[in-house]
């Protein structure tokens, strides 16, 4: 080094150094947050979680009257065998005040060949609300309107899983779910 | 205090070559031993050594349960109940961290009450107070997912009804709470996190409980004058040996109680149903959360309206939520100077009613809210019959032997059928409703305006002043 370069007057170029700043900050913020994607997309639903996540029912079990209860994916779902006596005062339901507005057969999902099986309901079997299960025609409650009763807060269902009285804000839904045959629909969630 | 000096002398030669290194042992001195603490604090002071006592309680028999108990759907209900039958003595520990959960808040709640009335959370100790929620919320997460632990079935469905609060919130909730169940609905993934969780808050709670002492210890403790120390000499006396006896006295007895309820009572203030293995098809009749979250989750279920586009569902969660935030901004919400409600004859009757608030929502939390608090008269019976003309009508009845008979008479003929009809009453919710709104009204209307307008009354110019109040009656009263 020549004399000079030692002693000539120091420089101190700022932006170069604002440059250096911000790039350093920004490698640091983007680095950080590359590093905590995989920390919090770890807590998602697993492959198995996601895999297990279809059933097949054959509903030719269920008794008149009567419902079956399954889990997929550890949710419960409700498979109701409507009387017609049921299936009427769904329909009569379509035409009342209600807090969610769907007609029945809108909650019914159509055989392959078009027709609809207004026996079978199938909806989702958390309430509303918060997520209790509704007590049924098993359980010895069916509320005032014939279809689900809500014990931890409530809730009236009717016999098209429509809610008509208490704090839920919606219908139980209707789940995904086909017609494989007359007498199996396969549910996926 | 911030301001003294330290009197820590180190005597061997060991406790000088240490002090120049790590001076560890002049903290504890200057913290715990020669630490100037106001003369006048009364025992509801002795709670914050009692909460530390509860944390390293709780501390030391989680580890230890932690040591027995598995994580997974399949096991971890017969686990607790071999602890609870086969691992020695794992009876005796279980019960102490079940019972510690609820002696942690109840002396936590006294804890808070006694910062409320005393103006603990006002300048220059707003930090402190912020610390000390972050504690409070802390705490209600980990005794959550601790809950949900024995996997019992208020354990799965109570976990099931708090995690769908997240689902509440629009556009993002079904995300959030999909991501915290891990799966469709709480299952294995669920306890797994939530045990992994539950093991750690507890030392997140002790790192922000050093920070909570280390902020109490810049203005040093406020007392029941509110009055700040003028006087070293005069007003406070050290932390050895006054207040370690004190505390120390107040553990003693509140361990007693304490060991009351593990000997007598260990489940008198949990659910039976959560000694039933948790089933997802089944929902008990009547979800109730642990004693000390009932009066959030009364004010949760007080929101029954909807308020513009907000649903109720939504605003309940809000509420619920907002309950704890208003103690964050209370520092700046409460407007007046003086600290102590002693002096604030109009503040201390609005704070016995906001205590008694919070001891009805929690009565209502406990109940069902369509019961009656008052029942203005008895529910009847409403037979609708169509007769054989065709005729429309009613008739009511008290009994329902004589409304049933009627029925079947009519439905020969015609149709007829059966209702109840509710009698009018002062229900659970329209009390938790009127209580809500107290509790709210009390942080955002009261101590605001109150603050402004109330004369206080009475108040000593220092601390040394009230104590002589005590023992001259001729002097001035301090109170």
């Amino acid at each position: 080094m020549s004399a000079s370069d030692t002693t000539a007057p120091e420089q101190v170029d700022e932006e170069r150094r604002d440059f250096i700043h911000i790039a350093t900050i920004a490698a640091t913020v983007g680095g950080a947050g590359l590093v905590a994607y995989p920390f919090i997309d770890q807590m998602n639903a697993a492959g198995d979680t996601k895999a297990a996540s279809s059933l097949e029912v054959d509903i030719s079990k269920i008794p008149m009257g009567g419902e079956i209860r399954v889990l997929i994916g550890g949710k419960p779902f409700f498979l109701r065998h409507r009387t017609p006596e049921e299936v009427a005062s769904a329909v009569n339901g379509d035409t009342a005040k209600l807090p969610d507005p769907e007609t029945d057969a809108e909650r019914l999902v159509a055989l392959p060949d078009g027709t609809l099986n207004p026996a079978i309901l199938i909806t989702s079997g958390a309430c509303t609300h918060l997520g209790c299960v509704p007590v049924g025609p098993a359980q010895g409650s069916v509320g005032d309107y014939g279809g689900w009763y809500c014990p931890c807060h409530g809730s009236h269902y009717d016999t098209s899983g429509r809610i008509r009285k208490g704090p839920a804000p919606a219908n139980l839904p209707v789940p995904d779910y086909e017609w494989v045959s007359p007498t199996l629909v396969k549910i996926s969630l | 205090m911030s301001g003294h000096e330290s009197t820590y002398k180190p005597n061997t030669g060991i406790e000088k070559w240490l002090d120049d290194r790590l001076p560890i042992i002049r903290l504890a001195h200057d913290s715990f031993v020669d630490f100037p603490t106001p003369k006048n604090l009364n025992y509801w002071y002795t709670f914050g050594g009692i909460l530390a006592v509860c944390l390293v309680i709780q501390i030391i028999t989680g580890v230890v349960l932690a040591m027995h108990y598995t994580a997974t759907v399949d096991q971890a209900f017969g686990s607790v109940e071999r602890i609870m039958r086969d691992v020695p003595f794992g009876w005796l520990i279980r019960n102490i961290h079940m019972v510690g959960a609820s002696m942690f808040f109840l002396a936590v709640y006294v804890h808070m009450f006694r910062g409320l009335y005393y103006g603990s959370y006002k300048a220059p100790r707003e930090v402190l107070w912020l610390l000390g929620c972050v504690i409070f919320l802390l705490m209600m997460a980990t005794a959550f997912l601790g809950y949900m632990l024995p996997w019992g079935q208020m354990s799965l469905h109570g976990a099931n009804v708090i995690i769908n609060l997240f689902g509440a919130i629009p556009l993002v909730g079904e995300g959030i709470q999909s991501w915290l169940m891990g799966g469709p609905s709480v299952g294995n993934q669920t306890l797994q996190r939530f045990f992994s969780l539950h093991y750690l808050l507890p030392f997140m709670i002790a790192g922000v409980v050093i920070l909570h002492i280390w902020a109490l210890h810049v203005p040093g403790n406020n007392n029941p004058t509110g009055q700040e120390v003028q006087d070293v000499e005069k007003d406070t006396v050290p932390f050895h040996p006054y207040y370690t006896v004190k505390d120390g006295f107040a553990i003693v007895v509140f361990l007693i109680i304490f060991a009351a309820f593990v000997f007598y009572a260990p489940n008198v203030l949990g659910h039976a149903d959560n000694y039933i293995e948790a089933n997802p098809l089944v929902t008990p009749a009547h979800i109730v959360p642990e004693w000390y979250l009932l009066p959030f989750y009364a004010i949760l279920r007080a929101i029954t309206f909807n308020i513009g586009p907000i649903d109720a569902k939504l605003l309940g969660v809000l509420f619920m939520f907002g309950a704890i935030a208003v103690l964050f901004l209370l520092p700046w919400l409460d407007t007046s100077k003086v600290k102590s409600m002693r002096y604030r004859p109009v503040a201390k009757q609005f704070f016995f009613g906001f205590v008694v608030a919070c001891l009805l929502l929690s009565w209502c939390g406990a109940a069902n809210p369509d019961d009656p608090v008052i029942s203005m008269g008895k529910d009847k019976l409403v037979v609708n019959y169509t007769d054989a003309a065709g005729i429309e009508g009613s008739r009511v009845f008290e009994e329902y032997a004589p409304a049933a008979q009627f029925r079947d008479e009519q439905a020969a003929s015609g149709t007829a059928s059966l209702a109840v009809q509710v009698a009018p009453a002062f229900r659970f919710l329209h009390l938790s409703q009127i209580m809500t709104a107290y509790y709210f009204a009390y942080f955002l209307l009261i101590l605001p305006i109150l603050g402004l307008r109330e004369r206080p009354k009475g108040e000593p110019d220092s601390i040394h002043q009230s104590i002589l109040g005590h023992d001259a009656p001729a002097a001035a009263p301090a109170e």
